[in-house]
């Protein structure tokens, strides 16, 4: 129980408790609720410019950027056209993560979706956009093949998104019939390098499927039911929504998220590598939504906040790169960074550290 | 140890001038206690009065801004739940913390197990367990796992770890219960009395929690009211009557809201639902009944007896396999929660936790969210059509919160309560099944909600009410179902509205 200092009945025959009342009502988002929401962001955002700025110490150059045959050069560009992938798995990780799942699969979806892709294109009787919207189906049946299993078979997220992770890159394979097939197609090379108005095309689709997401669930009900059914599944079926519904449309979605994704890596590389094409990538993505401040138990997510997880984790990989730190040392020091910025988000931790940094001050008002 | 309760003995625990600050709001302000050692000492005050937050401070759960707490006349302070206990003062919560999967003596010993070679001694863990218990007069089998026995074994087994000796702790010198009883019946409460006067022979001074206060006059021996986080009085239980205890905590004389005359809108009706021969499984039986539109019928039965397993039923979270269900006069057949809300049925369910509220969204989301999931996801609620209902339903009901913007999982029992009320009135139903709409919310918003009900049925909307409180029903029913065994066994109304009769009508021939 909480400490709701004002008493029902009261506010009658206290006419002063029921102004005071009546103002902190007006006072609509108070200072404690937006400070909140401002903090979910600080840290993020705190941890990217802090990586950002050992970059420009490690490199001068670093913020430079060149203009050059219509289209902006440098290693911030660099950092947002590598994340592009990651992000959109991001974006859809959230969704599936805000339900209190996961899935495991979206790696290997990319795959499958690359080699749909890289398959169609050489054979060389489909249309483009024949092409991108029989990839992005085929992610979207992956999706619906996930979410059937976790919300009409009641199979754990971790366990049936991972008969996919598993079984999906076979798939890819067998597409490919175990080679890796590359094409010719400039039109297609252009989503993973081409440009537009400057900037990478990848960044482009990165942008356009983030506004889509936050118009489709921000401006609908969308987002709120998947909040709704992430924070109590039973409570939200009791007020007539369709839990499972929702559980299947977050897979979906993230399923459709992956095979553009799939689509881009696919693109950069203008072929189809069914053993590599997103290995590990879900784990990024996961780690992204984290780093984002979102918990794996469900409940509100932010899709903004992801794609800064996303950056965080690229700008690392640059970061050690440009340090010139022999490579083998890449994984460790990742791993480490990441740990410190999860440590950082943590409240648990920094009253800790508050408690530490006090010590001999709580100690002595002890007996 | 045993020293009488006497004013001029030094106070065993003491709190003064406790002070506590939650943003926005002043939890506690110069709130105290004293407790002497060997008495019963009930803490009493509606939903959100601060009981909960001082005991949170006397056992380390929260700290305190301001003030001192004293024991044995020692000021101390503690910084987690931990450094409490090791100075004597153990707590049982209203939710029994225990590991159902665990054996009885696990659970008594968990973490101060008797060792032998460095691993537990199970034997001797047993035999310290059923000595333990036996002092409380409960012989069982405590190798048992702890899910097989009743919520009130598990309560005593929860009151037994809390007074049993600790590992480098203090002998217990005060028991904090919150809510002990809530979920035992008249037998086992007495079991559980047995115990605390023991235990109050024993020296512990034990802090009483509860809503209900027949029980404190049975059991305590002094009375510490509080009332919006401050200090009201303290008084001794025989000198206090009812009356003014319950004026005490309210601030203000509580008008008898019993025996009123149902509220009859509409002199004889059309049923707005009627089940004929309605069946589910083993769960409903039979049922023939007529809800009339703009009345109150009153559900009565025991725990299990059919109740609940009716309003899951009206409300499409079961499905029927035998007899008729129609509403507004056309048959019906409901699939899911959706169909029964389309259609003007809504169901404020019994377990507000698990079943009513989503803690972490706001009081504003969750007023909204069953209009907008009856609308559909592609019309949505703009924000500021959603701070509108919010608001006009925080004034109407008076839910006690700074803002809106609140996750509903930070207000007080009877305030939770109110925003699933609001959140299904928004919905505008023709039909509203409330089960155990009363539970656990303390006498002021007790009070509303009943007033409500009697609004709510005079503006023309039908209800159905559960409850277990028999005086409850007869305050606004128009007629009570009485269940038994799944089957409804009785329908009184008229003169036979009262608690003796319909008491006579649970029990049934058979006692």
């Amino acid at each position: 129980m909480t400490s709701e200092a004002t008493v029902l009945n009261s506010t009658h025959s206290d006419p002063l408790k029921a102004d005071q009342l009546k103002a902190a009502r007006q006072a609509r988002y108070s200072p404690g609720q937006s400070a909140h929401k401002f903090s979910l962001y600080l840290y993020p955002l705190v941890a990217l410019a802090l990586l950002l700025l050992v970059n420009v110490l490690l490199d001068p150059q670093f913020f430079s950027l060149q203009w050059q045959d219509g289209r902006l050069y440098g290693p911030l560009i660099d950092i947002l056209n590598r994340s592009a992938p990651v992000a959109l798995l991001a974006i859809g990780m959230s969704l599936v993560i805000a339900t209190g799942g996961i899935d495991l699969s979206v790696g290997a979806v990319m795959a499958i979706c690359g080699a749909v892709c890289a398959n169609l294109l050489l054979l060389g009787d489909w249309s483009f956009p024949a092409v991108i919207g029989l990839a992005v189906l085929t992610g979207l049946a992956c999706g619906l093949v996930n979410g059937f299993m976790v919300s009409y078979l009641g199979i754990q997220p971790i366990v049936a998104t991972l008969v996919l992770m598993v079984a999906g890159r076979g798939v890819a394979q067998l597409l490919n019939q175990g080679q890796i097939v590359t094409f010719q197609n400039p039109d297609f090379a252009a989503l993973g390098s081409g440009s537009f108005l400057g900037l990478p095309v990848p960044v482009w689709l990165v942008l356009l499927a983030l506004l889509i997401m936050q118009l489709l669930l921000r401006r609908t009900a969308l987002g709120l039911f998947i909040e709704a059914v992430g924070c109590n599944a039973k409570a939200s079926r009791y007020l007539g929504i369709d839990d499972r519904g929702i559980k299947l449309t977050v897979y979906l979605l993230a399923g459709g998220c992956a095979a553009l994704a799939g689509i881009i890596a696919t693109a950069d590389i203008q072929g189809s590598d069914a053993n590599n094409a997103g290995l590990w990538l879900e784990l990024d993505a996961i780690l992204a939504v984290v780093i984002g401040g979102a918990a794996l138990t469900g409940g509100r997510f932010s899709l903004p906040r992801a794609v800064i997880g996303v950056l965080i984790i690229q700008t690392l990989s640059t970061t050690i790169v440009v340090s010139g730190l022999p490579s083998k040392f890449n994984l460790l020091i990742k791993a480490l960074v990441i740990l410190l910025v999860l440590m950082l988000q943590s409240e648990l931790f920094r009253n800790q550290l508050k408690s530490l940094l006090s010590f001999g001050k709580a100690r002595g008002g002890k007996v | 140890m045993s020293e009488s309760i006497n004013n001029a003995a030094k106070p065993v625990l003491q709190l003064r001038q406790i002070n506590k600050n939650f943003p926005g709001v002043k939890a506690l302000q110069q709130a105290q206690l004293s407790l002497y050692a060997g008495e019963v000492h009930a803490l009493l005050g509606e939903n959100g009065a601060g009981k909960s937050t001082l005991v949170k401070v006397m056992t380390g759960v929260l700290q305190k801004d301001g003030g001192e707490l004293l024991l044995d006349s020692t000021a101390l302070s503690f910084a987690t739940p931990k450094d409490a206990q090791q100075a004597g003062i153990s707590t049982v919560y209203q939710e029994v913390n225990l590991l159902p999967n665990l054996s009885v003596a696990h659970n008594l010993f968990l973490g101060s197990e008797p060792k032998r070679f460095g691993l537990i001694d199970k034997k001797a863990m047993a035999h310290q367990a059923r000595q333990l218990l036996s002092s409380f007069g409960l012989d069982i089998n405590v190798t048992a796992p702890l899910s097989e026995f009743s919520v009130a074994v598990q309560q005593l087994v929860a009151i037994a770890r809390g007074i049993a000796p600790k590992r480098g702790a203090a002998r217990t010198k005060v028991l904090v219960l919150d809510e002990p009883t809530a979920s035992l019946d008249a037998d086992e409460v007495q079991t559980l009395f047995q115990v605390l006067r023991q235990l109050k022979q024993q020296g512990v001074a034990i802090v009483f929690i509860t809503h209900f206060l027949d029980q404190v006059y049975q059991i305590s021996d002094r009375i510490t009211v509080m009332r919006n986080g401050c200090f009201v009085g303290e008084y001794q239980t025989a000198q206090l009557n009812k009356a003014e205890l319950i004026a005490a905590m309210l601030g203000k004389e509580l008008s008898q809201q019993r025996h009123q005359t149902p509220c009859l809108a509409v002199e004889h009706s059309e049923a707005i639902l009627s089940a004929r021969q309605l069946s589910s499984g083993q769960s409903v039986q039979q049922l023939d009944l007529d809800l009339p539109q703009g009345q109150a019928v009153g559900l009565a039965g025991l725990l299990g007896s059919g109740r609940t397993e009716i309003c899951r039923l009206l409300f499409g979270l079961d499905q029927a396999d035998g007899g008729t269900l129609s509403f507004a006069g056309s048959p019906i057949k409901l699939s899911n929660p959706a169909h029964a809300i389309a259609l003007g049925i809504a169901l404020c369910p019994e377990d507000r936790k698990t079943q009513g509220m989503i803690a972490a969204l706001s009081i504003r989301e969750n007023i909204s969210l069953a209009l907008q999931a009856k609308q559909g996801w592609w019309r949505v609620l703009s924000k500021k059509k959603q701070q509108q209902l919010a608001d006009f339903y925080i004034e109407k009901l008076q839910i006690a919160t700074p803002d809106a913007d609140k996750p509903i999982g930070q207000l007080s029992g009877g305030n939770q309560q109110k925003v699933i009320l609001a959140r299904w009135l928004a919905v505008e139903p023709q039909l509203l099944l409330l089960d155990e709409p009363t539970r656990g919310i303390d006498i002021g918003a007790h009070a509303e909600i009943l007033q409500l009900i009697r609004q709510l049925c005079q503006q023309g909307m039908s209800l159905l009410v559960t409850s277990s409180e028999l005086e409850e029903l007869t305050a606004f029913s128009s007629k009570i179902v009485v269940m038994r065994d799944r089957k409804k066994v009785a329908e009184l109304s008229g003169e036979d509205l009262n608690p003796d009769r319909i008491m006579a009508a649970i029990a049934g021939a058979s006692v």
